[in-house]
């Protein structure tokens, strides 16, 4: 073990380039991709199936949610150490990290539970009762407020991070999977997987705002199911995964109007950019796979072998 | 923080929801029906077959009711065999208009005809009747557990997928085996398969000892054909064939590939979550009784949910809309056909080890809804009840 850290060290030590993170839920493993070369570079081992992962603000931590370790492990993203775990409940499936770096909010899948958890003291600071299988989390930019959607529950939980309290639930259509603040944290995205929707609320108001529908020729409608998704840093075309539909949608986040499909690989489930969001990479559960997108010309431009049922993506720049 | 202040205002109204309680009461009925003997003693029907799912689904309304003050409470009545359970029937239908029922066709026509059933909403959850989704439907009477056509249909998909066309049939005799039987011939005929031959299960040894001598012997007659099917509903002989035609041929239907509403080798779609808050709550694995159950409390608590209201006529014309979908763990969304009640659904077809495909399959098409191929269509249908 002390010989492979050290090859894997001497590999990751170069000014290298940027590199995008895949969990692989039926692989117990991370496929580590470089974003210039696009070729997987290193493979680390993780948890039980591990989920969702997201990098501390200053990149020198990985959380993942190792779903079926019950835990949320934290790694050293040089070495591919495990550092420790963190308390996280049952179950974390996704997870989200407060501007303030430090407190980390757990969706737990099976146990209808948001657990809070200060990642410095590795201490529980709350568990909030949400619906039924909590996913979809998502913080404010400014930090005042975290979401859970909850999947057979349909709704989005609103908490107030200064209480860690729920002060409104809104209801949204069946599955909701994935949710996003958007454009300086005034929208909510939340996408609806069995619904085939994007419900767009005003933060402000939590009133519904519009709802973004999908349809393909020659796809039935019961297969566009939305999942993860992302917008552009000026916040005007979004990017939405749609499960077994195959296909990435992409949207004029302004008008609501689907603009365009992407073919990618099977179940497409989640995604990341790359630093300059010139590339977006989504992981492809079925069929194992990444697919690159370019996103100027909004075409796919490569596929990526990875791990059995890659699940989360997450970039991780590198100094060069 | 101004900005939470007026939230937390706001969320005291949330959408369709009324700011008062909304108290939802549903009965569940069950009507023990006689056990047929069987030669096998390995597998004994749970006791709360149905009714785990039921409470399930209680417990997932109530905790997505908790955001919105609605409440949910079952009321459980077991009317033994010989029992009366129409008067059981009405004493449920006194509290609620809201009624679960595990039980035989028969009854459930005579409850839904009852006068105190006018205007309430009735869950068939565990009869595969074809009749009571064609000339004995009832408008107030809808269906959570799929008939037997749209199982044998979701399977000759299967088969004619697979090019396996050419099938003979073995048949019980109790009236569930020849109900499922007559099933599967309509569905061989729907979907062009051919039926190469027939026989009826005859044997009275004890096939737990003679099976390897007598099966071959008794499957030697069949001609050429690709795959077996057996019709044996209540689990009587099915699991000696396997392995001991006389041909090595698939068997499938009641026994070894079976086309179902729900199996515990489900697990694609969140359906491993619904799995295990189910192994939680009864401590043993979710069968179709318990699912079918488990999906009508929902449909309930989903409509409830949208509309905010508990009265029945709120509820049946938003579950008959176009703006009602359940999420039901199998991958798409479920929703009642307009025509005669039944739940539309997916089909899982699987081995006791893994689901082996999910119909419909790709390539059977339909002008509406693809799940439509399954079971009795809008312009086959004898039901008139629903005004169509």
């Amino acid at each position: 073990m002390l010989r492979l850290t050290a090859i894997l060290a001497l590999l990751a030590s170069p000014a290298a380039a940027d590199e995008i993170w895949i969990t692989n839920e039926k692989d117990d493993s991370i496929s580590v991709i470089d974003v210039t070369t696009l070729e997987v570079t290193r493979t680390i081992p993780t948890g039980e199936r591990p989920r969702g992962i997201t990098f501390s603000h200053d990149f020198s931590k990985v959380y993942i949610c190792a779903s079926d370790s019950d835990a949320v492990q934290v790694m050293d993203p040089v070495s591919g150490e495990i550092m420790h775990d963190l308390p996280s409940g049952e179950d974390p499936e996704q997870f989200v990290l407060h501007p303030d770096n430090r407190r980390l909010y757990i969706a737990n899948e099976d146990d209808a539970i948001t657990t809070v958890v200060d990642t410095e003291t590795r201490r529980v600071i709350a568990q909030i009762d949400v619906g039924i299988e909590p996913e979809g989390m998502a913080v404010s930019p400014d930090g005042k407020i975290v979401i859970t959607t909850s999947e057979t529950t349909n709704m989005a939980h609103w908490i107030d991070t200064g209480t860690e309290a729920i002060f409104a639930n809104t209801l949204v259509d069946s599955r909701p999977r994935h949710a996003e603040f958007v454009k300086e944290g005034s929208e909510l995205w939340v996408s609806s997987e069995i619904g085939g929707t994007v419900t767009v609320f005003d933060v402000a108001s939590q009133a519904e705002k519009a709802k973004i529908e999908f349809e393909i020729t020659g796809v039935h409608e019961d297969r566009l199911q939305p999942v993860g998704f992302e917008l552009t840093p000026d916040g005007k075309t979004a990017f939405v995964a749609l499960g077994p539909a195959n296909h990435v949608a992409v949207v004029n986040a302004e008008t609501w109007e689907v603009e365009d499909y992407l073919l990618v690989g099977r179940r497409v489930w989640h995604m990341a950019f790359d630093r300059d969001h010139k590339r977006l990479f989504t992981t492809n559960g079925v069929s194992g796979d990444v697919t690159v997108i370019d996103v100027e010309k909004r075409e796919p431009i490569k596929t990526i072998k990875v791990g059995r049922f890659p699940w989360g993506a997450a970039l991780r720049p590198t100094e060069g | 923080m101004r900005i939470i202040g007026l939230a937390a205002v706001l969320s005291l109204s949330l959408g369709a929801a009324a700011a008062s309680e909304t108290k939802v009461r549903i009965g569940y009925l069950t009507v023990d029906q006689p056990a047929p003997p069987v030669l096998s003693n390995l597998d004994p029907a749970p006791e709360d077959l149905g009714l785990a799912g039921a409470q399930l689904g209680i417990e997932d309304n109530a905790t997505t009711g908790r955001f919105l003050n609605q409440t949910y409470t079952m009321d459980e009545t077991r009317v033994p065999e010989g029992g009366d359970a129409l008067a059981a029937a009405r004493a449920l239908l006194a509290s609620s208009p809201f009624l679960v029922l595990d039980a035989p066709a028969a009854t459930l026509t005579a409850v839904a005809d009852l006068p105190e059933a006018e205007g309430a909403l009735l869950f068939n959850a565990s009869a595969p009747d074809s009749a009571l989704r064609d000339a004995d439907c009832r408008a107030n009477l809808l269906h959570t557990i799929p008939s037997d056509a749209m199982r044998t249909d979701a399977l000759a998909q299967f088969l004619v997928q697979r090019r396996w066309t050419d099938v003979a049939l073995i048949s019980g005799a109790h009236p569930r085996d020849t109900a499922f039987a007559d099933a599967l011939r309509a569905s061989i005929a729907k979907f062009r398969l051919k039926l190469v031959g027939e026989s009826d299960w005859v044997f009275d040894a004890d096939m737990r000892r003679n099976a390897s001598a007598e099966v071959p012997l008794f499957t030697q007659g069949f001609k050429e054909h690709d795959v077996l099917l057996l019709a044996d509903e209540i689990g009587d002989f099915g699991r000696y064939v396997v392995y001991n035609t006389w041909l090595p041929r698939p068997v499938a239907g009641s026994e070894e590939l079976v086309p179902q509403a729900w199996a515990p080798v489900v697990e694609q779609w969140g359906a491993a979550q619904l799995q295990s808050r189910f192994e939680e709550l009864s401590g043993r694995e979710m069968q179709p009784e318990d699912y079918a159950a488990w999906a009508a409390i929902r449909s309930i608590g989903e409509a409830v949910t949208r509309t905010g209201s508990a009265e029945a006529a709120t509820l049946r014309d938003y579950i008959f809309s176009d703006a009602f979908e359940l999420a039901g763990f199998k991958g798409s969304p479920l929703s009642f056909r307009g025509w005669n009640g039944q739940l539309r659904q997916p089909i899982p077809i699987v081995t006791d080890r893994a689901v082996v495909a999910t119909a419909p399959l790709e390539g059977f098409h339909h002008q509406g809804n693809e799940l439509d191929t399954l079971g009795r269509d809008a312009p086959e249908t004898a039901c008139t009840a629903f005004g169509g």
